[in-house]
Parts: C-alpha cells; sequence; structure tokens
C-alpha cells in the first residue's frame, strides 16, 4: 500500500516537471515569434534556447534545420584551418622565370600526422597535406613549369599523386615518388591540360590513405593566349585577371570520415567540417556570378553530389572546357575523384538563405549541407 | 606437543602485525601510482570505451536513454545520430561520464510509432555506440491507473494462481504415502523447471548489463550466496517440515515471480511488448502448480487458516512489488540480481523437498524410483514446460 501513497507525490513531481516543459516550450515560442518578425538570423538556428520543446513541430524560420543538427561548433583555430576561410584560400606557390621564358612554379608540401575536429567535439587522426585537410588548394596556369617539392613528416610513406599529364617517373605511386618519413621528393612536370583537378597521395593500402585526409584541389587556369576563340571565357577562369576578380569562387571539397574505422562514414562534410556551413552560411553577393569548383573524394560510398536549392546552373565536367558539358542541372554526381566547375548567379533572387547539399539524405543528415546567405551588393 | 608449537600473540602485538602488511600495500599503492613503473606498457592506445543503454523512454519529448559509461576514462558523447542523421541533444548531467556512471541521454526526434529507430551516440574518439529502437511505442506514463493496472496484471499472474492452487488443499489431504509421493515429486519437477529457466534468464540478461557488473560471476556467485543463507537459516533448528517448508517453498517461489514481475514491468516500460490477455492467461496457468506445491509438504499437517493467505501474499504478491519497480527502474543487471537470488531460493527449497521426500519413505528407499515419484517429477516438470510455451516469445 505503501506504493499508493507515493503515487500522489510523483504524480506531482511530474505535474511540476511537465508545467516546468510546458513554460520552456512557451518561452521558446515566444522567443520564435519575436525572431520571425525580424528578418532571418542566420545564426539564428543556432541558438540553444532556440531548440525545438515539440520534435513534432515544424521548425520556425531561420530553422532551416529544425533539431537535425550537430550540437556545439568546432575550434576551427584548433584545427588550424577555417573552412570558410579554406573556400577562397588558393595556394599559388612561388614564381621565377626559367631561361626559356616560361614561368616556374614552386610549392612546398608536407605531409604530416593531426588530430582534427571533424565534427564538435569529435577528433579524427588524420594524416594531413601541410596541416589541413583537404591539402592546400594548389593553382597554376595553363603550360606553366611546376615544382612541387614534398616532404614526409608523417608516421607512413606517403606520395603526392597528380591527375594531370606528367611523366611515369613523377606519378606518386610506388616506386616513382613514393617517400618514406623524413624523405624529400620534387615532382616536377607542365601544367596540363587545364581543368579542375586533384592530387592524392598514392600510397597502400590506397583508400586508408585516402580517407586519412590525404587529397586536394589542383586547378589549373586556361591561358587566354592558347584559346583566342573563347579568350573572354577563359579570362575569366585565370586567377588574378579583372575579369576573374568578378566572380565569387568557391573552392569545395565533398569528405567524408569513418571515425570508428569499420569501412563506413559517420561524419559527411564540405571542406572537412560537418555542417561548417550551416553554422557560418557562405555569404553571397547576388550581384556578382558564383563559380564552385568542386571536387568527391568521398571513401567507402559509391558517389556523391550536389544540389542547388531553387537555381540551376551550368557545369564543366573536370573543368576541361570552356563551355558547359552540362546546361541548365540543379544537381551533379561526381564518383570518387571526379570533379567540375558549377557555374551559377543569384542576380534575380531575390536576398535569402538557399541550401546546398548532396541529394544522398543520408550524407546531408551527416554533415554535409550548407547555405548561400545571398546578401544586395554592399550589404 | 606440537599444537603447542604455534607462539600465543598478544591482540596489540597482532594486530601490529596486521598493520605491517596493509601499510606496505598501501605504500605499494602511492609508489605505482606516483612513479607509473608499468609506463613502457604505455603504447599510445586509445583509452577502452564502453556504453551500455539501461532504459529507453520515448514520449512526446522524443527519445530518452539512460546510459553507464565503464571506459577507461571518462568518456564524452560529442555528437548523437538518430538514423543516420545528427540530432540535437542535451545529456543531463552533463560533461564527461565515469566509470560506472549513468547519465540520461535527452533527443527531440520525432519518432515513429511501430517503427524501428537506430541511435548512434558517437565519442570524441569516434566511436560508435549503436542502440537499437526495435519497435517504436510509447513508454506508459507513471501515473496512478498504470499503477493499479500493474497491480491487477501482477494478480492475475502472481495471486490468482498461488490462491487457485492452494484450494486443493483439502482435496489433497488424507492422501496415502503413494499419493504423497507423487505431489511431492511433481513440487520437485517445478521446482526443478524453475531453478533451471531462472538461471538461464539471470545469465541471459547477464550478458545484456554492463561489463563492470561482471554478470555472469555476480549470477552464479548471488545464487550460491542465496542458497547457501536460506539453507543456514532454514537449518537453524532442525529441518524444516510442514508449514516451515510451505513457506521456505513459497518465499522461493515469491522470489521468482518477483524477477518475473520485473521482466514483465520492463516490457511494459520499454512498451516493447503488448500483454495480451493470452500472455497474461499463460503466466496464471504456468503458476497454478505453484499452489500445489506450496500446499504439499504441509498436509500431514493442520495449518491455521490464516496461513493460506499469508502464503499466497509470500508466494504471488512479489509479481506486483516486481511489475511496479521493473517499469519504474528497470536494469537489467538487477533484474538478473533477483533471478539469481531467487534461483538461490528454489535449489534451497529443491533440497529440502527432496530431504523430505527421502524422510517419507525411510524403509524404501527405491521408492524413489517409483512410478509415482518418477510420474511426478516428469510431470511437474512436463507441465511447466509446456505451458511455458505459451508466455515464451
Amino acid at each position: 500500500m505503501e506504493h499508493d501513497d507515493n503515487a500522489p507525490a510523483n504524480t506531482g513531481r511530474r505535474a511540476v516537471l511537465l508545467g516546468g516543459l510546458v513554460a520552456a516550450g512557451g518561452a521558446a515560442v515566444v522567443a520564435r515569434s519575436a525572431l520571425s518578425q525580424t528578418a532571418p538570423d542566420p545564426m539564428a538556428g543556432h541558438d540553444m534556447a532556440a531548440m525545438q520543446a515539440d520534435p513534432y513541430a515544424a521548425p520556425m524560420a531561420g530553422m532551416a534545420h529544425g533539431d537535425m543538427t550537430t550540437v556545439g561548433l568546432v575550434d576551427h583555430a584548433r584545427n588550424g584551418f577555417d573552412p570558410t576561410a579554406m573556400l577562397t584560400d588558393w595556394y599559388t606557390g612561388t614564381t621565377s622565370i626559367l631561361p626559356d621564358g616560361r614561368t616556374l612554379r614552386t610549392f612546398q608540401v608536407d605531409a604530416k600526422d593531426k588530430d582534427i575536429e571533424i565534427a564538435p567535439g569529435i577528433f579524427f587522426p588524420a594524416w594531413t597535406f601541410n596541416d589541413r585537410v583537404p591539402g592546400p588548394a594548389l593553382r597554376a596556369k595553363e603550360g606553366e613549369r611546376l615544382k612541387i617539392i614534398f616532404r614526409n613528416y608523417g608516421s607512413h610513406p606517403h606520395s603526392m599523386h597528380f591527375h594531370g599529364i606528367h611523366s611515369a617517373r613523377m606519378d606518386g605511386v610506388p616506386g616513382a615518388g613514393l617517400i618514406n618519413p623524413g624523405e624529400e621528393f620534387i615532382y616536377e612536370f607542365d601544367a596540363k591540360p587545364f581543368g579542375c583537378h586533384l592530387y592524392h597521395c598514392h600510397a597502400l593500402p590506397l583508400k586508408r590513405h585516402m580517407h586519412k585526409g590525404m587529397y586536394g584541389m589542383f586547378v589549373i587556369d586556361p591561358d587566354p593566349d592558347k584559346h583566342p576563340t573563347q579568350a573572354a571565357v577563359a579570362k575569366s577562369r585565370l586567377l588574378g585577371t579583372p575579369e576573374n576578380a568578378n566572380w565569387q569562387e568557391l573552392m569545395m571539397v565533398m569528405n567524408a570520415f569513418d571515425t570508428n574505422f569499420d569501412g563506413g562514414n559517420e561524419v559527411y562534410a564540405c571542406n572537412t567540417v560537418g555542417q561548417a556551413y550551416m553554422n557560418t552560411p557562405i555569404r553571397i553577393d547576388k550581384s556578382r556570378p558564383v563559380r564552385i569548383y568542386l571536387l568527391n573524394v568521398t571513401e567507402f560510398d559509391p558517389i556523391n553530389s550536389f544540389h542547388l536549392h531553387a537555381n540551376f546552373f551550368n557545369y564543366f565536367d573536370t573543368g576541361t572546357t570552356l563551355v558547359p558539358t552540362l546546361t541548365n542541372v540543379d544537381l551533379i554526381t561526381q564518383c570518387q575523384a571526379q570533379r567540375g566547375i558549377l557555374e551559377f548567379s543569384f542576380a534575380d533572387h531575390e536576398p535569402g538563405m538557399y541550401m546546398f547539399h548532396p541529394h544522398q539524405s543520408e550524407f546531408t543528415e551527416l554533415g554535409w549541407v550548407g547555405m548561400f546567405d545571398v546578401q544586395e551588393p554592399g550589404v | 606437543m606440537t599444537d603447542q608449537s604455534h607462539p600465543t600473540r598478544s591482540p596489540m602485538s597482532r594486530f601490529a602485525l596486521v598493520l605491517l602488511p596493509l601499510a606496505l600495500i598501501l605504500g605499494a599503492f602511492v609508489w605505482i601510482a606516483s612513479l607509473d613503473p608499468l609506463r613502457s606498457f604505455t603504447n599510445g592506445a586509445p583509452p577502452v570505451e564502453a556504453l551500455t543503454i539501461e532504459r529507453t523512454v520515448l514520449d512526446a519529448g522524443g527519445i530518452h536513454l539512460l546510459a553507464r559509461a565503464g571506459g577507461s576514462e571518462p568518456m564524452i558523447i560529442a555528437q548523437i545520430a538518430v538514423d543516420d542523421a545528427f540530432w540535437t541533444f542535451t545529456q543531463d548531467p552533463a560533461g564527461p561520464i565515469d566509470r560506472g556512471d549513468t547519465v540520461w541521454f535527452n533527443i527531440p526526434y520525432p519518432w515513429v510509432q511501430g517503427e524501428a529507430h537506430l541511435v548512434n551516440l558517437l565519442s570524441n574518439s569516434g566511436t560508435g555506440f549503436e542502440h537499437e529502437i526495435a519497435v517504436a511505442l510509447a513508454t506508459p506514463a507513471f501515473t496512478a491507473y498504470q499503477l493499479r493496472t500493474q497491480a491487477l496484471v501482477g494478480a492475475i499472474v502472481g495471486l490468482l494462481p498461488v490462491a487457485l492452487g492452494l484450494m486443493f488443499f483439502p482435496a489433497m489431504q488424507g492422501l496415502g504415502r503413494t499419493g504423497m509421493n507423487f505431489l511431492l515429486a511433481l513440487t520437485l519437477g517445478l521446482l526443478a523447471f524453475l531453478l533451471v529457466d531462472m538461471t538461464g534468464e539471470a545469465l541471459e540478461l547477464a550478458t545484456t548489463a554492463a561489463a563492470l557488473f561482471q554478470g555472469t560471476a555476480m549470477v552464479w556467485l548471488s545464487g550460491l550466496a542465496s542458497f547457501l543463507l536460506l539453507m543456514s537459516i532454514g537449518r537453524w533448528r532442525g529441518r524444516p517440515i510442514g508449514m516451515a517448508l510451505a513457506f521456505y517453498i513459497a518465499l522461493g517461489i515469491g522470489l521468482h515471480n518477483f524477477g518475473e514481475g520485473l521482466a514483465i514491468g520492463a516490457a511494459f516500460a520499454a512498451g516493447s511488448a503488448g500483454l495480451g490477455t493470452f500472455l497474461v492467461l499463460g503466466f496464471a496457468l504456468h503458476n497454478v502448480t505453484e499452489g500445489i506445491g506450496i500446499a504439499a509438504p504441509m498436509l500431514k499437517s493442520k495449518p491455521p487458516l490464516w496461513s493460506f493467505p499469508a502464503l499466497t501474499l509470500l508466494a504471488g504478491g512479489p509479481a506486483i512489488l516486481g511489475l511496479w519497480l521493473g517499469s519504474l527502474a528497470y536494469a537489467p543487471q538487477w533484474t538478473a540480481l533477483a533471478l539469481a537470488i531467487g534461483a538461490g531460493a528454489i535449489l534451497q527449497v529443491i533440497v529440502e523437498v527432496g530431504s523430505y521426500l527421502l524422510r517419507q519413505n525411510p524403509d524404501n528407499q527405491s521408492a524413489m524410483f517409483s512410478p509415482a515419484v518418477i510420474g511426478g517429477f516428469l510431470g511437474g516438470l512436463g507441465f511447466m514446460y509446456a505451458t511455458a510455451a505459451l508466455i515464451t516469445i
């Protein structure tokens, strides 16, 4: 019978708890309706006070992901790289003029072991190029002589295997530029063909070296002099020209991490940090066109994809042409090491938050999702 | 003379001699902890992580999990993905989870009635701990109505069959020796089934408990301890017979029903089993023999009337307590412990009923293998086994 005596006390306590919950929910609703009266704040979705009290209610304005989110924020300073800065951080190396008048472009790349935070609070024992994942985004001009000084400070043999045109000796496979810890190798070849390429470690087992983080973007801009009939297009692609400066160019590497090494990915991302561009949307000036250099290096899953909300784009597969290989699409797929260039404009759109994500819902919900924060020029 | 060779010590010097090794043990621990002489074995391996989900509560606020950490170091759960989607969550209490501690994870996830969900808790090292919700059903809220419903179920599966079984008492009185032998052997058969069943169930539950409880050892040792304790209490004033033996049987069966109640209560709480009328009736039928078993050793005595409700309460009442407790604070290790203690108690009454049966036939030991005894024993086992099929899903 003592249980009967306890019952009212327990129901009483429960009623108090429930009352508290209702009150908190009410406060959240008030707070959210206050938010909805102002323009959507890109950071509103990350206000923990606005967490849904009712998991079944539709999220309010400014909470595009609702409760589907990682908890907390990644410490980019501790990682030593910031996904937002990475978007526009091209590594152009140092240049000198060769006796034959050509430009020699020299890059310095070091392999190192490093623990990185890939989602808030989750650390991954990565193998990196220049302390970052993805590695530095190398950028050169078609026809230049390239020299990449590669040093291995890691704990395993590594290499740099470039997707491009070069001799067998420079291929970065075992026996051709794959070096032991503590060694150095210099890769030398001409920058061709122009396009959106990649490099990655080709040490074996390849799967492990890939998904541990040893990959990066390698862009060769077209030389306008070599494409006289399409000089204007080539100029807009060539970094450093006024035509190119008008474009908002973004570097995106679709990657994923198998944190428990079971052959399946736990965290998906664009530029390593899950949900980075949900937490910090990418600011876009609507008056200027957008060009994305997109690369897929996701291991274990056969394909990845890119879907742009509320807009369509032109696509240049592998970036080796100056005319689009696909026009007016809102989704493209890429298998591992496939890459390409996306060009689109928000000029005719009203300002707002425009989502982008792969249309494999699973990848989206495990971190690979972001927002373009499209604004009027000068905002 | 050899007896005298042991030197006699004063209590003081004996105390000092105990202190010396104690001080050395303490010193050794301090030395190992401070100087870390095993440093060279440190190979940079990540800490061992273990997380056991002990309770799952589903309600309008989402999914709530009670988790117990068992890592070599305090654990941090960094993110939670439900059905391969990162989901926001709160942890109560917050912070790293010490070895052996429990926390609640509250995940406002819109789970779907009747469907399966998979929760993946990711630690800061990226290790995933998966917890499957096979069939999502709302956890019954803890209300007076629920308590009453559970008490009713407990009464039907616990009290009612024992009471009905005891009603056979007048009919069984005045039976001859063969009839008595049959009934006692029937009781032994039923008890033997319960012993095997409970031990198996306890061991199975023990494997789902957090490793630090060392489930298997806990089950065997607590069962043994309960057996030895009850034997020594029971034999305090000679061998228990008649009403005393009936009470010991009732106690053993009561502990069994308590464990069964815990399991049913937990099924209630987890929403994992719909407790249909069929299942409840199965339990009731299964337990009718318990009343007959309790009555058997009293047939030669004249038990007072109050002893019947008392025996019923002792044997059947714990089912109600078990249901309440199981639905409120279920954890596999505590249910395994309750079942193990019950198994020890059952073993004690098997020994006592067996020796009582032997004493009933002092002149003829071969009566142990007479058709009545063997038939009764196998009949008890068989009945329990057959009716268990009704309640095993």
